[in-house]
């Protein structure tokens, strides 16, 4: 019984890693490689948890934290699509900037307990029929709803990515601009969007954290785990449902450590915080030595598209 | 319909008119941010001014941060001019403390110049091998080097964890986990708190800007930059020049986790860095990859950094306001760089000029 206590608690870590996962998916599914999940996630997370604290109403909360993470990508957006500026740095300084935010208006939060209207609405609850099936309806379907909603993003993160035009758009653009944009594709429109959608995600990965994860508000609530978001995108290849199973993995690398301690496992608990990294180095290297174009980042990843230079 | 089109290059003092403009801009912004926090944004603007200018000893902490980014910041320049994105200097930064506190260890009785010589090259050598990975990789594969250079922040990081809690552990530290101080004899010489590493960064500067400008290599990477072709064409070896960059690139790097460890906090440990490495990459691009900007901005970023945590202490203001004011210098002047090299024409404009 105790594995599948673990592997549920593994679902649970691994759910704000697939949220913003998913979002930067989208985002480099257009072509721009936004480094500021960890920013994005840090606003998310304060942003959510003040609304959240001071409402007590979770949907309240967790719009907020959308529309927080959503704001802080469109300053991302708007310098990267609109004044073409260098994706990485810009990135970088919406990660600084999310932290900075985070921990100046965190600050009074900090050691409050999330409401208890909130704590009980986001309880686990068990699905019935789903629920019941032997050792996997006690893993994945007597979580949160948090968790529950984000079953139902992957598959419609992947349904708007492969079945319709807009997902066909956007892959478009990520893999050659120029074609897109001569066959009549609004290009900055279709980025801004799509990067909108991956700042909301990342919020809602940070507002998890501090909504349902965690019952008392910290210092530094999502404390690195946007890079390993960002290092899991390429885990996944790109790919909404590799990216659920590797959430998971990553999750439950990162408690791992806590329950080998207490079995005195002869590998040293580090290694098991480095196997996510690791393991994202071997795909990269591994993706880039084979020919499958399918399986490598999109095209034209962190390059801006400047029209006139066509 | 408004359209964006390429300016000419601009003029040296619309560059500096439209940067100062931005810098200004960003302080009004920041200016509103602090006002909702409840406190007086000028008093705290003269706090961070204070606490880099106040005294001696804080002017020697302002410009003890001012050496590790810069030399940081001319080892990703290296990299970038050849247009290979190396994020790692983090990471490279962590590698190259983890040499010289080898060093330390395996000799811990060298005399001082022996050992900070030691420490130098060790340092240096951790540093370039952690950047050889990812750009082995690029130059065979052509393997994405950003993210593989981020990643290879976080493993460095793990392995430091691994030393502080395990392996290096400082059995007389009383169950702190920390590693043991260097010895007297490892330890940076210094002066009312200026230590040796400036002269080290002095040299490093003048030997980056002969590098860069002057040497066959300097060229080589910079032609490597604008173009791959031309640079096969002129029969430049492609996978040598990616090597030796990346080799100067995540050497300089390592070189700061000696600077750090051995002059500032003397001995190894996960906090080192202080983002610095992902400070230096900022400054690095903000400067156009120029070595006399990237003097000049690590500078201005030093004094951002040592004001922030002088107001923290002094006016129990948290230090994470003057983080969020560096990203948002850091955005109005990435926003400026697009009024120096683009302008908007309208449809009209357009047809006229036709």
């Amino acid at each position: 019984m105790e594995i599948v206590f673990f592997l549920s608690a593994a679902v649970k870590a691994g759910t704000c890693l697939l949220y913003a996962t998913l979002g930067e998916i989208i985002s480099e599914k257009v072509g721009h490689l936004n480094l500021g999940v960890e920013g994005m996630m840090q606003i998310g997370a304060v942003i959510g948890f003040i609304a959240g604290f001071t409402s007590g109403n979770p949907y309240i909360a967790v719009l907020c934290a959308a529309l927080a993470g959503a704001a802080g990508a469109m300053i991302y957006g708007f310098l990267t699509v609109s004044l073409k500026s260098n994706q990485v740095v810009t990135g970088l300084a919406l990660t600084i900037f999310g932290i900075g935010f985070a921990a100046f208006f965190g600050k009074a939060f900090v050691g409050k307990k999330v409401p208890e209207a909130i704590t009980i609405f986001f309880q686990p609850v068990k699905l019935p029929f789903l629920g019941d099936i032997p050792f996997i309806g006690n893993i994945f379907f007597n979580q949160s709803v948090y968790v529950y909603f984000s079953y139902f993003l992957v598959i419609m993160v992947y349904i708007y990515l492969y079945k319709t035009k807009w997902g066909l758009n956007t892959r478009m653009i990520g893999e050659n601009p120029v074609a897109a944009d001569a066959s009549g594709i609004p290009v900055d429109r279709y980025k801004y969007f799509n990067i909108a959608i991956c700042g909301a995600l990342c919020g809602l990965g940070g507002a998890f954290l501090s909504l349902v994860y965690i019952s008392i508000f910290p210092v530094n609530v999502v404390g690195g785990r946007g890079w390993i978001a960002v290092a899991l995108v390429i885990f996944a290849m790109w790919n909404p449902g590799k990216a659920m199973l590797g959430a998971y993995f990553f999750g439950a690398m990162d408690i791992a450590s806590f329950w080998l301690q207490t079995y005195n496992f002869p590998v040293s608990i580090y290694f098991f915080n480095a196997l996510p990294y690791l393991a994202t180095v071997f795909v990269l290297v591994f993706t880039s030595m084979r020919k499958h174009k399918n399986k490598k980042e999109p095209a034209w990843l962190g390059k801006n598209y400047f029209k006139e230079d066509r | 319909m408004i359209h964006v089109i390429k300016k000419d290059v601009p003029k040296t003092r619309d560059k500096i008119l439209i940067r100062v403009a931005a810098v200004v801009a960003a302080l009004l912004v920041s200016s509103i941010i602090v006002i909702f926090a409840d406190a007086n944004p000028i008093n705290l603007y003269i706090g961070i001014i204070q606490g880099c200018f106040g005294n001696l000893h804080r002017f020697a902490a302002t410009i003890q941060i001012m050496v590790p980014l810069l030399v940081l910041s001319l080892g990703v320049m290296v990299a970038f001019k050849m247009r290979f994105w190396n994020i790692g200097a983090e990471g490279q930064f962590l590698m190259g403390a983890i040499g010289a506190s080898l060093v330390v260890r395996i000799f811990p009785n060298l005399p001082l110049p022996m050992m900070i010589l030691t420490m130098a090259v060790f340092s240096f050598l951790f540093g370039a091998m952690w950047l050889l990975i990812p750009a082995f990789f690029k130059a065979k594969y052509g393997t994405n080097e950003t993210l593989f250079t981020l990643m290879m922040n976080y493993i460095a990081l793990t392995i430091v964890t691994a030393l502080q809690y395990d392996f290096w552990k400082d059995p007389g530290a009383k169950g702190m986990p920390k590693i043991a101080n260097f010895p007297a004899n490892a330890l940076l010489p210094s002066m009312s708190g200026f230590n040796l590493s400036i002269v080290f960064a002095i040299i490093l500067v003048i030997l980056a800007c002969f590098f860069i400008n002057y040497s066959k290599i300097g060229f080589e990477i910079t032609v490597l930059g604008e173009s791959e072709n031309t640079a096969r064409y002129l029969g430049i070896n492609v996978t040598k020049t990616i090597i030796i960059a990346a080799l100067i690139s995540g050497g300089l790097c390592g070189l700061v986790g000696m600077f750090q460890t051995a002059g500032i906090s003397g001995a190894l440990s996960v906090g080192i860095t202080g983002g610095l490495g992902f400070t230096a990459i900022i400054v690095a691009w903000l400067s156009g990859l120029k070595v006399p900007f990237i003097v000049l901005n690590s500078f201005v970023f030093a004094v951002l950094l040592q004001g922030g945590s002088y107001i923290q202490t002094a006016f129990q203001i948290p230090g994470s306001v003057a983080e969020m004011i560096q990203a948002i210098i850091l955005f109005f002047i990435l926003e400026s760089e697009f009024a120096l090299h683009y302008r908007f024409v309208s449809d009209k404009e357009t047809r006229e000029v036709a």
